[in-house]
């Protein structure tokens, strides 16, 4: 059920205006309306895309949640590998990484 | 028979989004103008409305309550819900054709269970699909969606049913329509694994959609599209669902998987209406 929420809070917040404005200036406010473990509040306080993802958090909604944190395309894969590094495998979900962490763009490969 | 084209083609956010970043611009460029060319082809073909058959991101459906089928009977939208900077696409306002969209939907009713919502807020899924073909957000747009996301999904026989379904809907209507799918073959987005495309698994897919292959198309199996084709290949009922639509053999116009950066193999495909 807790991953459920942790989902549900940022499903809402990547869709919605107001609650983007409301996580910016009184998270703490947002956070009380949602069943969270500590773990998963301070992730979401923190922007911790690497915990989020290893948590189970749905792939599209991680990835709508890091766009709309500003952070950049390369930074966002690696941040991912990073949470697998610190924390495990990916807990939850269907957006496993399966590649060990390697890059497949030539792209990434060359900054 | 109103409905005048069908097609499919991808909207990875990269699409757009990522564009600057490509090294391979000439291939890049060749994409686009397949999708230009898709553009042309649904002017040509005299459409008033398009349907656009969608596997959204949760901008609108969540675990709460996930309807497998879902038509858009809005006045009008709003896109994207992601950054604008980060899509490459500005926040805009989407004509809707609510109308139509209400008595397609009823028809498709006749046989197949369909949710309807007057609420939807577009993701990449439509958003990248609109930009090249109606980028000045000039023709009416009935959203479609199927559930590709959050398991459990509906079984490709009722993706096929849906198609069928919609054809018999846009044939029961005097307005001429334009109807795509969109979603990607094989594909690992949103993960470290961003960029993975298993080339062979995408060609043999499109072999058996050319084809239109009701009963190969089918055959597949989420256990063994996850495995070779990645929880993006989930989004090949959307592909599916277009090719029952259309009932005739396809023109496979554009594909790439030289476009890694845009983390899906590059598609755009038009099909002969039987």
């Amino acid at each position: 059920m807790s991953l459920y929420s942790l989902q549900k809070f940022l499903y809402e917040l990547n869709r919605d205006e107001s609650i983007q404005k409301q996580y910016k200036e009184d998270i703490e406010s947002l956070l009380s309306n949602y069943t969270l473990t500590d773990e998963e509040s301070n992730a979401l306080r923190t922007g911790d895309i690497g915990l989020l993802y290893v948590l189970g958090v749905n792939g599209q909604i991680l990835m709508h949640f890091a766009a709309f944190l500003g952070v950049e395309w390369f930074d966002y894969l690696d941040k991912m590998r990073d949470g697998i590094k610190d924390h495990g495998a990916v807990r939850d979900g269907v957006y496993a990484m399966t590649g060990g962490g390697k890059s497949f763009t030539t792209e990434e490969e060359g900054r | 028979m109103s409905l005048v084209y069908t097609g499919v083609l991808s909207h990875a956010p990269g699409i757009t989004g990522r564009a600057h970043m490509v090294e391979n611009t000439d291939k890049r460029d060749e994409f686009y103008a397949a999708l230009e060319a898709q553009r042309q082809d649904i002017i040509n073909a005299g459409a008033e409305a398009i349907i656009v058959i969608a596997a959204e991101h949760f901008a609108n459906f969540f675990m709460n309550n996930m309807p497998a089928y879902c038509i858009g009977v809005s006045e009008n939208y709003e896109g994207p819900i992601e950054d604008p900077e980060w899509l490459a696409i500005e926040k805009t306002e989407i004509p809707g054709a609510p109308d139509l969209g209400k008595r397609i939907t009823r028809h498709v009713m006749d046989s197949v269970d369909v949710a309807y919502s007057e609420e939807w807020k577009f993701d990449h899924g439509i958003m990248v699909p609109l930009n090249f073909l109606t980028p000045n957000y000039d023709l009416p747009v009935i959203p479609v969606n199927i559930n590709c996301q959050g398991p459990p999904l509906t079984p490709l026989h009722r993706s096929w049913a849906f198609g069928e379904a919609l054809r018999r809907a846009c044939d029961a209507v005097p307005e001429k329509i334009a109807l795509v799918g969109t979603g990607g073959i094989s594909h690992w987005p949103a993960t470290p694994d961003s960029g993975k495309i298993n080339e062979a698994w995408d060609r043999e897919f499109l072999n058996r959609l050319m084809r239109n292959d009701k009963e190969s198309l089918l055959s597949y199996n989420d256990e063994d599209t996850y495995r070779d084709a990645g929880q993006g290949g989930f989004e090949i009922r959307t592909f599916i669902t277009a090719a029952a639509a259309a009932g005739g053999e396809g023109d496979l116009k554009f594909y790439t998987a030289e476009l890694p950066i845009f983390a899906v193999g590059c598609t755009v495909a038009s099909f002969s209406l039987s």
